[in-house]
């Protein structure tokens, strides 16, 4: 069906694209890997401590290394015409733009949760905790770039839109933030987390039935 | 489907732009065969126009109907294509890739990829990467998008801009081409003079339209 021709173009597009750039794969990896080292250096050998906050601080750089990428989502396709081209097609543009965002997550949420396990273990993040820190990665940062859509397809025609992106959607970001950093903690005490799971389970799925639709709505606003 | 007749219809279209009347009153209505060119100073409202027709921007009065039915509610987007000042072409892409997106986003039409490369005078730049390519030769590229899809109805921004007196023949006759074997429309605004011979060239000026 060409529908599903034009959404696998999309994503091999964009992951043609992000090789030739690597930046784009590269620098959220870099930063999430710098932010998550920082922390042992700023609060010094004290392996309890850090123990402790090692899901909280996974989860945080995580967020903060997804914010970073998501510019870039929209932004070329914006300033050399390609989203006007996309707009204009005879497919629901919805569906293209969930083309888009999963390319996004597989260049830029793919890799954090490749490397996340090794920043723990250098967090000492108990092996307990591991499984279940890679679960909540795997559903969560798909999350991250769905509603991360909705606000730069709002922002991409601002020249300075950056600092509004955040605001716009960092406080979306909190649920997935609070149920995925609790389900690694419990997890590292030992404690049943299918609540948890489920929850950012149900958090994906509604993202991802719900969040192209308003996106798509966004970007023919900001084409404008 | 040749058979079809399609119909693009504006009535009393008005642009305000910050508290400025663009335009007023524009109606036309533009079938098969026909061109419609689009004049006015700089500033007047053309590009405004044609991104209204395109639905990128609301009318702020009348509407633009296609086969009598709004654009958004109609088939319209699946026979239309835009040709704008942003050539809408990836330049880290090679030249045969840019094709085949602009291929999957619409529907297969009729010319195949090396046909239309051949049509613009690109042939041989298959595997270029679109950075490495002059003004011109993106302006062609660009247009050879409109050859591999089925689209009727051409909207074209300033299709003559950045080409050279050779490349303007070309593209004039390709839309003479394609209005005139193939039954299409265009609608297009340009400030070079366009020789246009055996067309049913339609002219609205928008400076005249307050």
């Amino acid at each position: 069906m060409s529908l599903i021709k034009a959404f696998v173009a999309i994503i091999r597009r964009d992951l043609i694209l992000a090789v030739r750039r690597r930046a784009e794969i590269v620098n959220p990896l870099f930063f999430f890997i710098i932010v998550v080292t920082l922390f042992p250096l700023g609060i010094g050998a004290q392996a309890k401590l850090l123990q402790a906050m090692a899901p909280g601080v996974i989860w945080v750089s995580a967020l903060l290394a997804a914010m970073l990428s998501l510019d870039s989502l929209f932004r070329s396709d914006f300033d050399d015409g390609s989203l006007e081209q996309m707009l204009l097609s005879p497919y629901p543009v919805a569906v293209l733009v969930l083309g888009k965002i999963v390319a996004h997550w597989l260049v830029t949420g793919l890799p954090l949760i490749l490397i996340a396990p090794l920043l723990a273990v250098f967090l000492g993040l108990p092996d307990a905790a591991m499984g279940t820190l890679v679960k909540t990665l795997v559903l969560g940062t798909p999350v991250l770039s769905l509603i991360g859509a909705i606000g730069v397809a709002l922002t991409v025609g601002l020249r300075r839109g950056g600092m509004i992106l955040s605001l716009l959607v960092l406080p979306l970001y909190i649920p997935v933030l609070i149920f995925a950093s609790n389900a690694v903690d419990m997890a590292a005490m030992g404690l049943p987390v299918s609540a948890q799971i489920n929850i950012l389970m149900a958090i994906l799925f509604l993202a991802l039935v719900l969040a192209p639709l308003p996106a798509a709505a966004a970007l023919k606003m900001s084409v404008n | 489907m040749e058979s079809q007749q399609y119909c693009l219809q504006v009535n009393n279209l008005a642009c305000v732009r910050d508290d400025r009347v663009l335009f007023e009153g524009v109606t036309f209505s533009l079938h098969p065969k026909q061109i419609l060119l689009l004049e006015g100073k700089n500033g007047s409202g053309k590009t405004s126009l044609l991104r209204i027709l395109c639905g990128f921007r609301e009318p702020d009065e009348g509407e633009v109907l296609w086969d009598s039915v709004a654009i958004n509610r109609s088939e319209f987007y699946r026979h239309m294509a835009y040709v704008g000042h942003l050539e809408g072409l990836k330049k880290e892409l090679t030249v045969v890739e840019n094709l085949k997106m602009g291929q999957a986003l619409g529907f297969p039409g009729k010319m195949t990829i090396d046909q239309a490369l051949t049509k613009v005078h690109l042939q041989g730049y298959d595997d270029t990467l679109v950075q490495a390519l002059s003004a011109g030769q993106k302006r062609r590229l660009s247009l050879a998008r409109l050859l591999i899809t089925d689209a009727v109805l051409w909207i074209l921004d300033e299709p003559l801009t950045s080409l050279d007196k050779e490349g303007m023949d070309l593209v004039e006759s390709i839309m003479v081409e394609h209005v005139v074997s193939h039954q299409g429309m265009i609608v297009l605004t340009s400030h070079h003079d366009l020789s246009l011979p055996a067309v049913d060239v339609q002219r609205i000026n928008l400076s005249s339209c307050h």
